[in-house]
């Protein structure tokens, strides 16, 4: 099967084409080389459109227990917005904390091709990976979250020898099914289960001892060492602190070189500056970050409306639990391996402090200058649902239209926003390919993925040029899956099972003895089945695995 | 799904073979632990049994026909049979739900296409939590986090003993724990003088207190303890069997554990609206935190209602009693209570999924009936449709969720009985309709 795409505009920054016509050709699913002579199966005249890669969500949670308790608990949330099943769909629910299916589809008709869950718990993964499965259109695949799980704490207490912690790591990583390793609130997690409020980063964990600057060198080293190619993935301490942008500076200078990725940054830069002692350290983050090239981030955008705040940061999360709205928080202590925190959270414009936030995140994505390293989130559902890009993006691309929306939020955050209403620079369409395709393709080592060179799979998004950029990229004109068309003018047309991508990083299997006898000691769960089999996915899920190259393993 | 009749047991083998970190479908907690043998003569457990796991994976499993109207039937004409029940249907009503992950994907799917009802045989006790989840949201834990951190487990008015045989062993009472609070060291306290409190006793847990209420009058008794915490001048009633001082001692023992864990199992709670009680002990653990760690700890959970709730959670939005009769899921906790339905003649089929134990069967209704059922399901009247079904976790694989909602298992086939999965048998109906 051909199929040829003519006469579009193509926005492929990975391979250096800047909105030049280019015909593009799929053939079993994957991008090949131009073939003038070939007579394709089907071809779409695309003439005048924008052409780009699928896009890829790198941080969104999509799936596993806190989302379930989520839906679990906001009926509310999804009373507003029923979705009937058709010929094609299945029926489900949606806004913040959308059903499986429900989000899936909305991801492929927002163009999106891979979406990835950032904070799976390894007590949780199997669940995870199961609402991943209910989730189709998209490729997916999950971060495992380790830093406050006992196993990795006591090792390091113990100061284990260090390619045993490489080892223990990269079991996770296979054990669980991800692609990359995220530490939230590093410490911070189980030392709320010992009753600390808080962690900072030279603080130590009054059982363990260490601190969370020793979990996150470690990690980021242990990462980097077994040749996984996306960097630890930081939900740092003192989230939502007023003030915490001291410790995210100290947090990026922390990392010594070693590659991380600083993630919804918005949550981490507040200032105590202004009479509200609170105050944007947008612009110091992004001076620090960018000449710090080790270090990438995503923003967390907020954006404003109902939402409902999902974390494994169990202990910022409780912190917070007075602003829920509606208030009805829930907080878990998970299985001596990690936690979660969901707190119902409506962002209003006329609040002062979520004003704020909104103006903290557009700074930090107008003062950046490195595309490549900085990712388009909302941290969905935490600052926005997800459907909520496209708006963000014209935020991002229109300065009128921003300026417009800066004029009706809480007058005292604008009278804090002098800097954002200077801030004249209006995004391209390149670094919008850059922010939601290649950027987080390169970055999680998605080789096939985020560009639409020869070997690329066939994931590819068509928008129509509208000036109005929120409704261009709301509704697709196509979107190609592995060269099928699974979305026309914005509407499923096909629904497919996206794959789940995985790394597997060398490791010795000796490791398993001593797991072994924790798990059958402490854990009500034995080692066996706490393991999630590949079969699990591919026959269970109906799905399939796909393995992401690594590095060599290095000492 | 093969076609021929799935009623033979597998063929006998001259050795044993032997099964371990086998799951226990019979009990929501999940242990998985379990040590079965397979031979000539069905399965045994050999390790780390209990007693209803015993009877679980002991029992013998008659042989089981499909059957239309109580007759025998070829299995093609029974799908057939009951897809045209479903088909013709106008609100179909799915319930029992007793299944595992991918038997609960396939009644959602089912549910949708014929615009029916979700609700689980043991959803009652569900929404006891669920309308406190809903209004209030609750702080919680988990059974490894409770078996290595808790120094205090306040056991409010269920009987765990009799639900969850090894409950003590495994989480109040391990050999070992991580944190240094071993069994030793712990404090056990029963709220209700009813409690089976076997489990505790002769354990090495370092105090037992009862405190000697009704086991229905555990929340008042925990009202009390919240009361006297905020510096209420109030006294136990005496007709309650409980003195101040012991309500003061109780109200002192949380303020000084590390880590307090209340449990409760929504379905032993013997009170009238025992919502209100588990408000209470939620409530208990929400003024506790604010100094000190504490979490809740619901139990309960057989029958597979954990798993129905969640996958009917992350597919509809909804945890059971969704309603598709509309084409869109429509939740109403009231309206769409299957047990209440029947019993006001709504919906025109049932069908009935039991696929765990035996014992858990249709209410009486006069509307027809399709159960897909493990054979010897103690039916009371023959269904229109009977399909048997295999067990997950004994004739095939599958996964459940644990009753703490985190933690899902995975089950092994052990090969007892060729028979179809919940999931298989739904999907070959779906695709008669």
């Amino acid at each position: 099967m051909l199929i040829k795409l003519t006469g579009g505009r193509v926005h492929d920054p990975a391979n250096h084409v800047s909105g030049e016509v280019r015909d593009i050709y799929v053939e079993d699913g994957k991008i090949v080389a131009p073939k003038p002579d070939a007579r394709p199966d089907a071809t779409y005249d695309i003439k005048g459109r924008i052409v780009m890669a699928g896009a890829i969500d790198p941080h969104t949670h999509i799936g596993g227990g806190k989302m379930n308790i989520a839906r679990m608990l906001l009926p509310e949330d999804h009373k507003g917005d029923p979705v009937t099943c058709t010929e094609l769909t299945r029926a489900g629910s949606g806004h913040s904390v959308p059903s499986t299916h429900i989000t899936g589809y909305r991801y492929a008709e927002m163009g999106y091709t891979a979406c990835f869950e950032p904070a799976m718990l390894p007590a949780n993964a199997r669940q995870a990976h199961m609402e991943m499965g209910d989730t189709p259109m998209v490729d997916k695949g999950a971060f495992a979250m380790l830093g406050s799980d006992d196993y990795f704490l006591r090792q390091l207490a113990a100061k284990k020898d260090f390619e045993a912690i490489k080892d223990y790591v990269a079991w996770t990583l296979h054990a669980t099914q991800a692609i990359a390793i995220k530490v939230v609130n590093p410490g911070g997690i189980s030392a709320f289960k010992f009753n600390q409020r808080k962690l900072d980063l030279d603080e130590e964990h009054v059982y363990y001892h260490v601190t969370p600057r020793q979990i996150i060198l470690t990690l980021a080293r242990a990462i980097e060492e077994l040749g996984v190619t996306h960097p630890l993935h930081i939900h740092g301490c003192n989230l939502g602190v007023p003030g915490n942008i001291e410790t995210t500076l100290a947090t990026v200078k922390a990392a010594e070189g070693l590659r991380v990725h600083m993630t919804h940054t918005q949550f981490m830069s507040y200032g105590t500056e202004g009479d509200r002692k609170f105050s944007s350290g947008a612009a110091r983050l992004t001076e620090l970050v960018s000449k710090t090239p080790n270090v990438s981030i995503d923003v967390g955008q907020v954006l404003f409306g109902q939402t409902c705040t999902a974390s494994g940061d169990s202990m910022r999360q409780y912190a917070i639990s007075k602003s829920a709205h509606p208030k009805k928080p829930v907080t878990m202590d998970i299985e001596c391996d990690a936690g979660c925190g969901v707190v119902p959270m409506r962002y209003r414009d006329k609040s002062f402090v979520n004003a704020m936030q909104w103006v903290i995140g557009l700074e930090t994505f107008l003062l950046f200058d490195d595309p490549w390293r900085m990712f388009l989130t909302t941290d969905h559902p935490n600052g926005a649902p997800f459907y909520f890009y496209p708006h963000l993006i014209r935020l991002l691309m229109d300065k009128s239209f921003r300026d417009d929306s800066l004029q009706k939020i809480n007058s005292d955050a604008q009278g804090q926003a002098e800097l954002l209403k200077s801030l004249s620079r209006e995004y391209t369409l390149d670094e919008i390919a850059i922010l939601t395709r290649a950027g987080p393709a390169r970055s999680l080592g998605l080789k096939d993925r985020g560009h639409l060179g020869v070997g690329a799979a066939g994931d590819i998004t068509v928008y129509r040029d509208d000036p109005d950029r929120e409704a261009m990229f709301a509704t697709p004109e196509l979107v190609f899956k592995n060269g099928e068309v699974v979305v026309k003018n914005g509407k499923v047309v096909k629904v497919v099972q996206g794959a789940t991508h995985v790394v597997r990083p060398d490791y010795d299997k000796a490791i398993e003895k001593p797991l072994n006898d924790y798990f059958d000691r402490y854990s009500t769960v034995r080692m066996e089945n706490f393991k999630l089999a590949d079969e699990e996915i591919v026959r269970g899920d109906n799905g399939a695995i796909i393995a992401q190259p690594t590095g060599a393993r290095r000492s | 799904m093969s076609n021929s009749s799935p009623r033979q047991p597998k063929p006998e083998r001259a050795s044993p073979t032997v099964f371990k970190n086998v799951v226990n479908p019979f009990c929501g907690t999940l242990a998985d632990d379990l040590v079965v043998e397979r031979s000539g003569g069905g399965l045994k457990v050999v390790e780390n049994g209990s007693r209803e796991s015993i009877a679980g994976f002991e029992r013998k499993l008659p042989r089981a026909n499909p059957l239309v109207n109580g007759k025998d039937a070829d299995l093609s004409t029974a799908i057939a049979e009951a897809a045209k029940l479903i088909g013709k249907a106008k609100l179909p009503l799915f319930g029992g739900l007793a299944a595992d992950v991918e038997g609960m994907r396939a009644v959602l799917a089912l549910a949708e296409r014929s615009s029916g009802i979700v609700d689980h045989a043991s959803s009652e006790a569900l929404y006891r939590n669920l309308k406190i989840l809903q209004t209030t949201g609750w702080t919680t834990t988990t059974l490894t986090e409770t078996r290595n951190r808790a120094d205090l487990i306040i056991i409010a008015g269920s009987d765990i003993q009799r639900i969850h045989p090894r409950f003590f062993e495994r989480v109040a009472s391990p050999p070992d724990s991580m944190f240094g609070v071993t069994a030793r060291k712990r404090t056990v306290v029963f709220i209700g003088k009813g409690l089976d409190r076997s489990g505790a006793e002769g354990a090495k847990i370092g105090d037992v207190v009862t405190i000697g209420c009704k086991d229905e009058d555990a929340g008042h008794v925990v009202a009390l303890v919240r009361a006297r915490m905020r510096g209420f001048d109030v006294t136990p009633p005496k007709r309650s069997g409980v003195s101040r001082a012991e309500i003061d001692a109780l109200a002192e023992r949380c303020k000084q554990a590390e880590y307090g864990v209340v449990v409760w199992a929504p379905a032993a709670l013997k009170s009238a609206h025992a919502e209100l009680a588990i408000e209470q002990f939620t409530g208990l653990v929400k003024d506790l935190n604010q100094e000190t760690r504490f979490a809740g700890l619901a139990l309960g959970g057989g029958e597979g209602v954990t798993t129905a709730a969640a996958v009917c959670t992350w597919i509809s939005g909804y945890p059971l009693r969704v309603s598709y009769a509309c084409g869109a899921p429509d939740y109403d906790p009231y309206r769409w209570d299957i047990g209440r339905m029947l019993k006001d003649g709504e919906g025109d089929v049932l069908v009935w999924i039991s696929s765990i134990s035996p014992s858990l069967v249709p209410p009486p209704t006069k509307i027809p009936t399709i159960v897909l059922g493990t054979p010897g399901l103690a039916l009371k009247r023959p269904a229109s449709v009977f399909l048997p079904v295999g067990t997950p976790g004994l004739d095939h694989a599958g996964r459940l969720v644990r009753v703490d909602t985190v933690v899902t298992l995975p089950l092994k086939d052990l090969g007892r009985a060729e028979l179809p999965s919940t999931a298989e048998m739904l999907s070959a109906i779906q695709a008669a309709i």
